[in-house]
């Protein structure tokens, strides 16, 4: 019994995870349609913003929600003001500049900070579920990542600045003969993108260790969680991460991490040759 | 008087100055620096996820190569030391090491982390006739004439090891985690066979590739199969990550952890002293070792690295000791000539050194070395116990070539389990 309830929460811990990796990716590629190549860059600038930022005494927590986002958040604007911009609706010129930048973003952090596993210990400890162990960390961070879910799909459902954003986003050229300054909307939601990736790579931080290749590692999972999903940036997350997250899971308990891998990958495999515009563009249409 | 600096000028000026740097300076030192030098060849991870074992590798050649041309060079030349990065990438192994073995035409070369890298520039350099020192650990078995391993193996380490947890922690059933490519694999037989020689059982065996960072599944799983020990043989970066979750999952002080890699590439500095202290570990080299062979050898290393340059390990401390080795038997032989260099290497060469002694075995190509134990104490391994004079005894099963001077191969040692 225990186990079950063990088993549960790590699937929803993977999820959770598959979810936040993802959803930065989701706002560039859902709202705009560029593929960024440097998803995975940005992660791990966020990651090494909390290394710094705690380093310099700053409280762990607003490392990881406020000075991480920010900092990755700003660099996503001068990315997109200096690069993407110019390369609207042109969608394999964006995914190679993007890829360019990847490499340049990996090269710079090692040359900066080195190019050695850093990291932070994870708060909280851990806590009993019966004669089961597990990280309270994994769990708190599927509440935040429930949070950012809500408070983006609020922002979205709820602000003018979503109702701007959704409709630069279904008729561009409609939305700027409204007076809408599409450009500025571009630039404020790619940095809404980076600054989601680089929270992603600063809450990981502690599970994971911070390294300049580190992108790498996330960054397929998150283009598979993505493409899964569809064009619905929330719906098409939170379906993908929880049909991959919790296969990936369940099949590596019941026989190992490879077969894991080796099923999320066949699965998202399966997935598009079904549903070739991805879980929303067969279901939930008309969500977000 | 005119200070412009024209072109010209400074061409001039420094045609000058690099004219007065070469005639000064006694003639013979001109003279060895000219192609006359002995050229030998590293190839190491100095980037990407293992740049954390291969950059104190680095430094330890370079430096006693340093030390050798400080003392006169080598049959009166100096060495040339040439230092190739694979950045963690397998193909640039075998591109760098049939650079150095056509292009360079280097004497020797001390190459290759993981055992991954070493199949690959192995067959490289045998082809090529150059001569090919390995100095990491590893599962053991590699035959060839023209390879010479001075790092321990399974029979040297783990044999010593797993008995000396189960005693410790008073338990029987081992879970073991282990890198997925043939270091993992095969140690990990290894592990089985003397837990079961010690009356013990291994509950599970999970493997993971490198670049895997997610083990929260595997954490339950651990649980779920109550293991009295957790036996881990993860490598690089990555991998780190497992005894952060392991910790923060709160596991630290229910199941103890034993591994025959942490501490390899500084993990217990890179971890928090939470998450590293009381994991067991088994080596032919700590830093920590207090014999004044090692004091000097690390005040030497410090001296010229920095204060802060990252402790040693036993990769770095073989790749000293394969180095002089390798010297030795060039003096011995007097001359660079590979066959040569091989008959002397094959003698029984000692070297006495920061890891104690270690003599080659003519028999396999592998050292006979001291062996020691130690637990992770706040980012420092204290010394529980050391075994003397240590035989490879799992290559020795398989290969002789004393008797087989042709075979060139890495036996899988069958591990009867």
């Amino acid at each position: 019994m225990d186990l079950v309830v063990v088993v549960i929460l790590q699937v929803v811990a993977s999820v959770a995870s598959l979810a936040l990796i993802s959803v930065g990716l989701a706002v560039i590629f859902g709202m705009m349609r560029v593929i960024n190549l440097a998803h995975g860059e940005f992660i791990m600038l966020g990651g090494y913003a909390v290394i710094y930022a705690t380093r310099w005494g700053v409280n762990l927590w607003v490392a990881m929600l406020i000075v991480a986002p920010l900092f990755v958040g700003v660099i996503g604007i001068v990315v997109e003001r200096a690069v993407i911009r110019f390369l609207y609706g042109r969608m394999i010129d964006t995914m190679l500049a993007t890829w360019g930048l990847s490499l340049l973003l990996i090269g710079a952090a090692t040359m900066i900070f080195g190019n050695t596993t850093t990291g932070v210990s994870a708060p909280l400890g851990g806590i009993s579920i019966g004669q089961y162990q597990t990280s309270l960390y994994e769990l708190v961070l599927a509440v935040i990542v429930a949070l950012v879910l809500v408070g983006l799909m609020v922002i979205l459902k709820r602000t003018k600045a979503g109702l701007i954003a959704r409709a630069t986003m279904q008729n561009p050229s409609m939305a700027a003969s409204l007076g809408i300054s599409t450009s500025t909307v571009y630039s404020v939601t790619f940095g809404a993108g980076a600054a989601l990736s680089g929270m992603a790579g600063a809450l990981i931080a502690p599970l994971s260790g911070v390294l300049p290749t580190m992108g790498i590692s996330y960054v397929a999972k998150a283009f598979i969680t993505v493409i899964s999903g569809g064009a619905a940036i929330i719906s098409g997350t939170l379906s993908a991460s929880a049909l991959l997250g919790s296969l990936n899971t369940l099949a590596t308990f019941a026989a190992t991490p490879v077969i894991g891998e080796v099923v999320l990958l066949l699965t998202a495999i399966v997935l598009l040759r079904i549903l070739p515009q991805g879980i929303t563009g067969k279901y939930f249409r008309r969500a977000l | 008087m005119d200070t412009k600096l024209d072109r010209r000028r400074l061409l001039k000026a420094t045609a000058a100055v690099a004219g007065a740097a070469a005639a000064t300076g006694p003639w013979f030192i001109r003279d060895l620096h000219a192609a006359d030098a002995i050229k030998v060849a590293g190839i190491h991870d100095a980037s990407g996820g293992l740049d954390l074992l291969g950059r104190p590798m680095i430094d330890v050649l370079t430096l006693a190569v340093e030390e050798a041309n400080a003392g006169g060079g080598l049959l009166g030349k100096q060495i040339e030391l040439i230092n190739y990065d694979a950045q963690s990438n397998i193909q640039y192994y075998t591109q760098y090491a049939t650079q150095a073995a056509t292009k360079d035409k280097v004497a020797v070369v001390h190459a290759g982390i993981t055992s991954a890298s070493r199949e690959a520039i192995r067959p490289v350099l045998r082809r090529f006739n150059t001569l090919y020192f390995y100095n990491t650990l590893y599962e053991g078995g590699v035959c060839d004439r023209n390879c010479f391993c001075t790092g321990s193996t399974p029979a040297q380490t783990v044999e010593k090891l797993i008995p000396f947890a189960m005693k410790k922690f008073n338990g029987k059933k081992i879970y073991t985690l282990a890198a997925d490519y043939n270091y993992g694999q095969i140690t990990s037989k290894w592990v089985k066979k003397y837990t079961q020689d010690e009356g013990g059982t291994i509950v599970a065996t999970d493997f993971f590739p490198l670049d895997v960072t997610d083990f929260g599944p595997t954490i339950k799983k651990i649980q779920a199969a109550k293991p009295d020990i957790v036996m881990s043989v993860l490598v690089g970066g990555s991998h780190i990550s497992f005894y952060r979750q392991w910790a923060a999952a709160g596991m630290k002080k229910e199941i103890p952890m034993a591994s025959t890699t942490f501490g390899l590439g500084n993990e217990h500095v890179v971890v928090s002293p939470e998450e590293g202290n009381g994991i067991l570990a088994s080596y032919a080299y700590f830093d920590e070792v207090a014999t004044p062979a090692n004091k000097e050898f690390l005040a030497r290393y410090h001296k010229r690295f920095g204060a802060k340059a990252a402790p040693l390990t036993e990769v770095a401390a073989m790749t000293y000791h394969g180095f002089a080795l390798w010297s030795a038997a060039v003096k011995k032989a007097g001359t660079t000539d590979r066959m040569k260099v091989i008959a002397a290497l094959e003698s029984g060469l000692s070297f006495d050194g920061p890891a104690g002694k270690t003599t080659l075995d003519p028999a396999t190509h592998h050292d006979i070395l001291d062996v020691y134990i130690g637990e992770v104490e706040n980012k420092k391994f204290k010394l529980l116990k050391s075994f003397s004079q240590q035989k490879p005894a799992d290559t020795a099963a398989v290969c002789d070539l004393v008797k087989n001077p042709n075979d060139n191969q890495q036996y899988i040692i069958d591990v009867k389990v």
